[in-house]
């Protein structure tokens, strides 16, 4: 067999395969946007998606439109919507300035719900343990060793604290529960904000590294002397020991749904990108964040209609209004009025070319 | 979308002259003969391009991490996506210690079980049950030795921990090493069964008549006569626990931290791809992760070649 004679040809169609790939933005430009065929389009955040699904349920119910919603995580929620396949993103943590300048056109943040993250760990009776934010990254950060340490004892009076090693687990997969705990850490600690800093993955200096709140809470469970974070959904759902917390007022606060909304008490900016760790509210839980709903500032891009710009518009006020009331019972933190307020406001300014979509 | 149906045509196109080129000399065999040597050709054709086309993707999707890191990405030891700055030595050698450590933990079963069923129970109904089991083993999915690993064999490797002073850990590298281990045993013993089954009779009689013992025909006989047939086993085996990704990362701790030891916890190249790569953004990040891909393809593809050269030999 002539060997070269297969291979030349083979390689160029490899090549052409390989090369395929390439134009997704291009063909599914447009086509997503007809209400009536496909329903409304979204993708993004796994974290609220328990809540979005209850609520496009009794959407679809009420004013017969079909939602779908994907849950495949902020980062390949904020792609869909760059390429404009879907008619919303959902993202946990606000798009940063660079990820805002490589889409297209301007987009909007509407924030739909809050999520918080508590400090979770595995000692002897399982004590409701008090944390000061420097003892909490200087636990995460490897400096604090051992559970019977003076600066953890000095907090906790009356706590028999156990002559363990503290284990650190973190998520190994990435994750905005990891972005909204490093963020909260990154302003407590000046030492965490120059490494590792906040992301959604990072190099820790010290711990296991486990995959998913189900991950972390597992090895948690199975480890004595461990500490892990994990969402407050989670959590509350799997009656997690969760510390307290000690918030910019100076008051000892533990996670729940209440301190969780009372987090958003604070000024907000217009266009609502903002991280609520450490938070000022006096009452406020200081590792709290907004997930949001993202859309296009002007709806009308490609071909599409007026009719599936409003009803994308129509769903969101929906969630931020009548949805809020299914969030509590799905352990969700329903939005405060401040911030229902200011994300209508948001809500109206979205466009269809001049149009106001009202 | 508008320019495929051109680039399909054209594609056909040199389908069709390669497959003139093969069949150029078999004119004048009948029709249907032809066709059906048309099909089997095609679709042998489609595995090559598939197999090609995969490596130059992740070829062109790792330029840019290429570009940016260059050859530093295999000696650097920090791993941090927030300062954009990647390393992969730490899962290049969590990759190779607890691929190598698995080989060698499952070695003297994959020998024995082989020699078993190749040598002391060749045909009869305990063989099949024995032969089918191993071979069971081969289709557990991977979550399901994860599972186990995580719920029987870590809290075992946790008092061991204990026992030795070292903090417990109980996932980390030695654990992933125990159950991939046992997930790769059914690939070495499949070939290695078979090439101690094919030892002449003749040179086993020869070695009997002159008066050796059943002991002494295998270590003298029969292992020496089908040493690269095992070793090609253990390759293949070796390809399978490079690329393992879901038990692995159940179990092996998750640190972007340089191993210190066997007991410590790490990280391989599979498992941080599974990891990171849902909610990786940034252009130098994903190529990173994707070079990581390559490397891993390039590596389990070079074992693979390596074994079936080994095993081309042995049956020439």
């Amino acid at each position: 067999m002539n060997f070269k004679k297969i291979m030349v040809p083979l390689v160029a169609l490899s090549l052409g395969l390989a090369s395929c790939g390439g134009n997704q933005s291009e063909q599914a430009g447009g086509t997503a946007s007809d209400v009536n065929k496909d329903g409304i389009l979204g993708a993004g955040a796994t974290f609220p998606y328990p809540f979005y699904s209850k609520v496009f349920d009794v959407y679809n119910k009420e004013k017969g439109i079909k939602v779908n919603y994907q849950s495949i995580g902020s980062g390949g929620g904020i792609k869909q919507l760059q390429n404009k396949t879907v008619d919303f993103g959902a993202s946990d943590a606000p798009m940063s300035d660079e990820e805002l300048s490589k889409a297209p056109a301007p987009i909007v943040h509407i924030p739909s719900a809050l999520g918080a993250v508590i400090v979770t760990y595995n000692l002897p009776g399982n004590p409701v343990l008090k944390f000061t934010p420097e003892v909490l990254a200087n636990i995460f950060l490897g400096k604090i060793k051992k559970w019977n340490d003076q600066t953890i004892a000095a907090i906790n009076p009356g706590t028999n604290l156990p002559d363990l090693a503290i284990s650190v687990v973190h998520r190994s997969d990435g994750s905005g529960t990891t972005y909204i705990f490093s963020d909260y850490l990154s302003k407590v600690s000046a030492d965490w904000n120059t490494k590792p800093g906040k992301g959604k993955s990072l190099d820790w200096p010290v711990g296991l590294g486990a995959k998913g709140n189900e991950g972390v809470s597992g090895l948690v469970k199975q480890t004595p002397g461990s500490i892990g974070y994990v969402e407050l959904v989670y959590a509350l759902q799997n009656k997690m020991p969760a510390a307290e917390l000690q918030n910019k007022a100076g008051n000892f606060v533990a996670a729940s749904l209440a301190t969780t909304t009372a987090a958003a008490n604070m000024d907000l900016p217009a266009d609502m990108r903002v991280s609520l760790t450490n938070t000022d509210a006096p009452d406020g839980y200081p590792i709290a964040s907004f997930t949001y709903l993202l859309l296009y500032k002007n709806q009308k891009y490609d071909n599409r209609t007026e009719a599936s710009a409003k009803a994308a518009v129509d769903l969101v006020r929906y969630v931020i209004h009548e949805g809020q009331q299914y969030a509590t019972a799905l352990g969700y933190a329903p939005l405060p009025e401040a911030a229902v307020k200011k994300a209508e406001e948001i809500l109206q300014s979205v466009t269809y070319g001049d149009k106001s979509l009202q | 979308m508008l320019r495929l149906p051109a680039k399909s045509a054209a594609a056909f196109l040199i389908i069709q002259k390669m497959i003139q080129a093969v069949t150029f000399k078999t004119k004048g065999i009948n029709f249907r003969e032809k066709a059906f040597r048309k099909t089997l050709t095609l679709s042998a054709l489609v595995a090559v391009i598939l197999l090609l086309a995969i490596f130059i993707t992740l070829l062109l999707h790792s330029l840019p991490s290429i570009k940016a890191l260059g050859a530093g990405f295999f000696f650097n030891k920090t791993w941090d996506p927030v300062t954009d700055d990647y390393g992969a030595l730490p899962f290049l050698v969590g990759t190779l210690l607890t691929s190598f450590l698995a080989l060698l933990i499952s070695t003297p079963f994959s020998i024995a079980v082989s020699i078993f069923l190749g040598e002391y129970y060749k045909k009869g109904p305990v063989a099949g049950v024995f032969k089918n089991i191993i071979d069971l083993l081969a289709g557990i999915p991977s979550v399901i030795y994860g599972f186990w690993g995580l719920f029987v064999l870590v809290p075992v490797v946790r008092l061991l921990q204990l026992k030795l002073g070292i903090p417990p850990y109980g996932v980390g590298i030695f654990t992933s090493s125990i159950v991939l281990a046992i997930m790769i045993l059914p690939f070495s013993v499949s070939l290695s069964r078979q090439v101690i089954s094919m030892v002449p009779d003749d040179l086993k009689e020869a070695a009997y008549s002159l008066g050796a013992t059943r002991f002494e025909v295998i270590t003298k006989v029969i292992l020496p006569y089908t040493r690269s047939g095992l070793f090609a086993g253990l390759l293949l085996a070796l390809g399978r626990a490079l690329g393992e990704t879901m038990a692995v990362t159940m179990l092996i701790g998750n640190t972007h931290a340089l191993p210190t030891g066997i007991f410590s916890p790490g990280n391989t190249m599979a498992s941080v791809i599974a990891n990171e790569f849902s909610e990786a953004t940034g252009t130098v990040y994903t190529a990173a992760l994707i070079e990581m891909g390559l490397f891993l393809f390039i590596v389990a593809t070079v074992i693979n070649i390596l074994g079936k050269q080994i095993i081309k030999r042995f049956t020439v």
